[in-house]
C-alpha cells in the first residue's frame, strides 16, 4: 500500500517537474522563435543560444518585491496567481505520455483535464477584480466571457471523440487509435465524417482558452495595459505565464490524445513517449507561428465566432456523430 | 487604503488612457468615459510634451530656428524643416538651385515612406500583431542609413539650409536610393500579403470609425486622414511648391472614410513617393547646391508670410509675422496631427474601447508635433 502510495508520488512530482520545466522553457521558445519570424537574434546572451535565459529570468522574478497596490483585495490579489498555476500543472497528472508513463491514469481523464481548465478563468477574474485596477477589471471580464464561450465548443468536440472512442480515459482513447495514422480520431471514420472539422474547432478553442493570439484579449496590452495582470510583478506575475505556457501545454497534450493519436506513430513503427513529445511541440510551434502571425479579434468578433459559428457547427457534429453511431 | 471607486449614477465611469498608455505612442492622455466597453465621451488632453517651438521661433533667428523644426515630428522630420527654408526663401526672395530642390524633394520622400512605414508597423502592433513592426522596421533602416549618410543624422535633420543644402548628395547615395526602389516596391506587396489581405486585420479596419468629409473640414484634418475621407486634397498638387509640378505622381483617394481607407491611403503614398523619388534621381541636375547670392544674416521684409508644405500627417504650415528684424515678430506653426486629433474626441463616441485605440493609430498621432 505504501509503495503505491510512494510510486504515486514521485510520479506525481516528475509531472509537475515536466510541467514547471516546459513551462519555463517554453517561454525561451517563444522568444527565439518569434525572434526567427521577426528576423532578430533574440535571447542569445546566457548560456548556449540563450538557454540559460529562463532561470536567470526566474531568479529575477523570484528576488522582485512583490507589490500589492493599495486598495487591493489582498487575499484575491494573492490567490489568483496560483489558482492560475496549480490546476494547469495539476492537470498533467493524468496525461498519458506513453502507455506506461502516466502520473495517475484515471477513467475520467477528459472530465478531470476540463474541470482544472475551467479553474483559469477564476484566477483571471479574481486577478481582475482583487487588483482594483480599472484596465484589469475590463480584461478580467473579457477573459472570463471568452472562456466560457470556447469551453462550451470544446466540450461538445471532446463529446464527439470520447463517443467514437466509447471511453473518457485518455489512455484508452489513445490506444484506441494506435497502429498508424489512419486509425487517428481526426480522419474522418464512417462513425463520424466530419471529424477534421471538430480537430479544427478543436484547436481554435485551445487557442482561445489559453488566452493566446489572435485570441489574447485578456491581456490586449495595447489596449488594456497588461490585461489581467497589470499589477502583477514579481513572481505573482511569474505564476500567471508560467501558468499561461502549462496551459498551452495540456491544450497540445489534450488535441494530440484526443486527434493525433497519443503517442502512436503514424506508421505502426515504435510507438512511444517520443512521438508523443514531437507531436505535441509541433503543436506549440504552430501555437506560437499563429501568435506572431495575426492581429488581435474584437472581442464581439471573437464572441461571434463562437456562437454563431463554432457551437452550431460543433452540436450539428455531435447529433450527426451520435446518429451515425447509431446505424454502423 | 484608498476610497473605493465610485460610480456614477448612471454607472459610467471613468478611464484615463494615458499619458503612459502603450496604444497612445507618446504622452497623450485620453479621459473616457465608459459604460462597460463602450466609450460614451472623451475628452484628449495635451500639452504633456509641450517645448514652446513657436516662442522658441520668435526669439531665436531665423537661422538658429532651423534644428527646431525637425524637433517636431522626429519620423518625418524633413518635410516641417522644408516649409520652413521655403517660407524664408520666399520671403527673403532667395533663389535656390535647381538640383538643392531635386535633392530636397528626393529626401523629403524618402523621409516620408520611413515616416508611412513606422506608421505602419506600429499601427498593426496595436491590433496586436508585432512581426509586421520589425519588417517594417528593416525597411526604415535602409532609408535611415541613406539620410544619415547625407544629413549626418538619424532622424532629427538639419539638411536644409536658406538658399540650398548643407552639403550635396553623393554618388553612393544615388546608387543607394535607386537599389532601395525596387526592394521596397518589393517589401511594400509582401505587407500586402501579410497584413491587408489578412480576414482579422480586415474586419477590424473596414466600417469601422468613420470619419466623414465635413468632419474633417469642420477640425481642419488634412493628409491621408482627409484622403480616407474622400477629400482630394494635397498640398504638393493644390498648391505646388518646390519641384513637385515636374513630377508625375497620384494622389491616393479613397471615399470609404474608414480606417481601413486611411490604412490604404497610406500604403499607396508610399508608392507614390516611390515613383517621385525614382523621376527625381532620373531628371536630378549637375550644379550647385547652394545660392551664390544669399544674405548672412537673413532679414524678412516687414509682412506676414505664409508657407504650406504636405508631410507625411498633412499640410503643415508656418506663418511667419515679420517686423523686418532678424527673428520673427511672431511665428506659428500649423501642425498637421494637432487638427486630426480632434477628430477623436467626436469621433470615437459610442464605440468600443478597443476600436477606439484602433483609430487612434490610424490617425498617425506624434504627440510631440500637436504639443509643439
Amino acid at each position: 500500500m505504501s509503495l503505491t502510495l510512494l510510486n504515486v508520488i514521485v510520479a506525481v512530482v516528475i509531472a509537475i517537474a515536466f510541467a514547471a520545466v516546459n513551462a519555463a522553457y517554453l517561454v525561451w521558445a517563444e522568444r527565439r522563435g518569434a525572434a526567427r519570424i521577426q528576423r532578430r537574434p533574440g535571447p542569445n546572451i546566457n548560456g548556449p543560444f540563450g538557454l540559460l535565459q529562463p532561470p536567470a529570468d526566474g531568479i529575477k522574478l523570484m528576488t522582485k518585491q512583490l507589490m500589492i497596490p493599495g486598495g487591493a483585495d489582498k487575499i484575491l490579489f494573492m490567490v489568483a496567481p496560483v489558482l492560475a498555476m496549480v490546476p494547469a500543472i495539476m492537470s498533467f497528472v493524468t496525461i498519458p505520455f506513453s502507455e506506461g508513463i502516466v502520473a495517475r491514469n484515471m477513467d475520467i481523464g477528459v472530465l478531470m483535464i476540463f474541470a482544472f481548465a475551467s479553474m483559469g478563468a477564476m484566477a483571471i477574474l479574481f486577478a481582475g477584480w482583487g487588483s482594483r485596477n480599472k484596465y484589469a477589471v475590463m480584461a478580467s471580464v473579457r477573459a472570463v466571457s471568452q472562456s466560457v464561450s470556447y469551453e462550451i465548443p470544446m466540450l461538445i468536440t471532446a463529446i464527439t471523440v470520447i463517443m467514437v472512442n466509447g471511453s473518457m480515459d485518455l489512455k484508452a482513447i489513445s490506444l484506441n487509435q494506435a497502429g498508424g495514422f489512419w486509425h487517428w480520431n481526426i480522419f474522418p471514420s464512417l462513425q463520424s465524417p466530419l471529424m477534421p472539422i471538430s480537430f479544427i474547432i478543436f484547436f481554435i478553442c485551445s487557442l482561445a482558452e489559453t488566452n493566446r493570439a489572435p485570441f489574447d484579449l485578456g491581456e490586449a496590452e495595447s489596449e488594456l495595459v497588461a490585461g489581467f495582470h497589470t499589477e502583477y510583478g514579481s513572481m505573482g506575475f511569474g505564476l500567471f505565464f508560467m501558468g499561461e505556457y502549462a496551459n498551452i501545454v495540456i491544450g497540445a497534450c489534450l488535441t494530440t490524445i484526443l486527434f493525433l493519436g497519443g503517442w502512436g506513430c503514424p506508421f505502426g513503427l515504435f510507438p512511444g513517449v517520443w512521438w508523443f513529445l514531437l507531436k505535441i511541440y509541433l503543436l506549440i510551434a504552430t501555437f506560437i507561428w499563429i501568435r506572431w502571425t495575426f492581429p488581435r479579434t474584437t472581442i464581439y468578433g471573437l464572441l461571434n465566432l463562437s456562437w454563431k459559428i463554432l457551437i452550431p457547427i460543433s452540436l450539428f457534429n455531435l447529433l450527426l456523430t451520435a446518429g451515425l453511431l447509431k446505424v454502423f | 487604503m484608498s476610497a473605493p471607486i465610485q460610480l456614477r449614477p448612471d454607472e459610467t465611469f471613468i478611464l484615463n488612457v494615458g499619458p503612459q498608455h502603450p496604444a497612445t505612442h507618446g504622452v497623450l492622455r485620453v479621459k473616457m468615459q465608459m459604460d462597460g466597453e463602450y466609450i460614451v465621451k472623451a475628452e484628449t488632453v495635451l500639452g504633456y510634451v509641450h517645448r514652446m517651438h513657436e516662442k522658441m521661433g520668435e526669439n531665436r533667428t531665423y537661422a538658429q530656428y532651423l534644428p527646431n523644426l525637425s524637433r517636431l515630428d522626429y519620423l518625418g522630420a524633413l518635410g516641417y524643416t522644408h516649409g520652413h527654408v521655403l517660407a524664408i526663401e520666399r520671403a527673403a526672395g532667395i533663389e535656390v538651385p535647381e538640383r538643392a530642390e531635386y535633392i530636397r524633394a528626393i529626401t523629403v520622400e524618402l523621409n516620408r515612406v520611413a515616416s508611412h512605414l513606422f506608421w505602419f508597423g506600429a499601427f498593426v502592433m496595436d491590433l496586436g500583431g508585432f512581426s509586421p513592426l520589425m519588417y517594417a522596421i528593416q525597411d526604415r533602416e535602409h532609408i535611415l542609413d541613406m539620410l544619415e549618410a547625407v544629413t549626418g543624422a538619424r532622424l532629427t535633420y538639419c539638411y536644409y539650409r536658406f538658399g540650398g543644402l548643407y552639403n550635396d548628395v553623393d554618388d553612393d547615395f544615388i546608387e543607394a536610393a535607386k537599389r532601395f526602389i525596387p526592394r521596397m516596391r518589393k517589401s511594400l506587396k509582401k505587407y500586402d500579403a501579410l497584413v491587408t489581405g489578412n480576414i482579422i486585420f480586415r474586419k477590424r479596419l473596414e466600417g469601422i470609425a468613420p470619419v466623414s468629409a465635413e468632419m474633417c473640414r469642420k477640425y481642419g484634418a488634412t493628409g491621408p486622414v482627409a484622403r480616407g475621407s474622400g477629400i482630394n486634397f494635397d498640398v504638393r498638387k493644390n498648391e505646388p511648391y518646390s519641384v513637385y509640378p515636374e513630377f508625375d505622381f497620384d494622389v491616393p483617394v479613397y471615399h470609404e472614410c474608414d480606417s481601413m481607407a486611411r490604412y490604404k491611403v497610406r500604403m499607396d503614398e508610399m508608392e507614390q513617393s516611390l515613383r517621385i523619388i525614382e523621376q527625381g534621381l532620373e531628371k536630378l541636375p549637375d550644379g550647385p547646391v547652394m545660392a551664390e547670392k544669399k544674405p548672412k544674416n537673413i532679414k524678412l521684409p516687414v509682412g506676414d508670410f505664409y508657407q504650406a508644405v504636405e508631410t507625411a500627417r498633412g499640410s503643415f504650415g508656418i506663418r511667419i509675422v515679420s517686423d523686418g528684424d532678424k527673428n520673427a515678430y511672431r511665428l506659428k506653426l500649423r501642425s498637421p496631427t494637432y487638427s486630426n486629433m480632434h477628430l477623436f474626441d467626436e469621433a470615437c463616441e459610442g464605440m468600443l474601447i478597443m476600436d477606439a485605440l484602433a483609430f487612434m493609430g490610424s490617425l498617425d498621432l506624434v504627440i510631440p508635433e500637436m504639443d509643439r
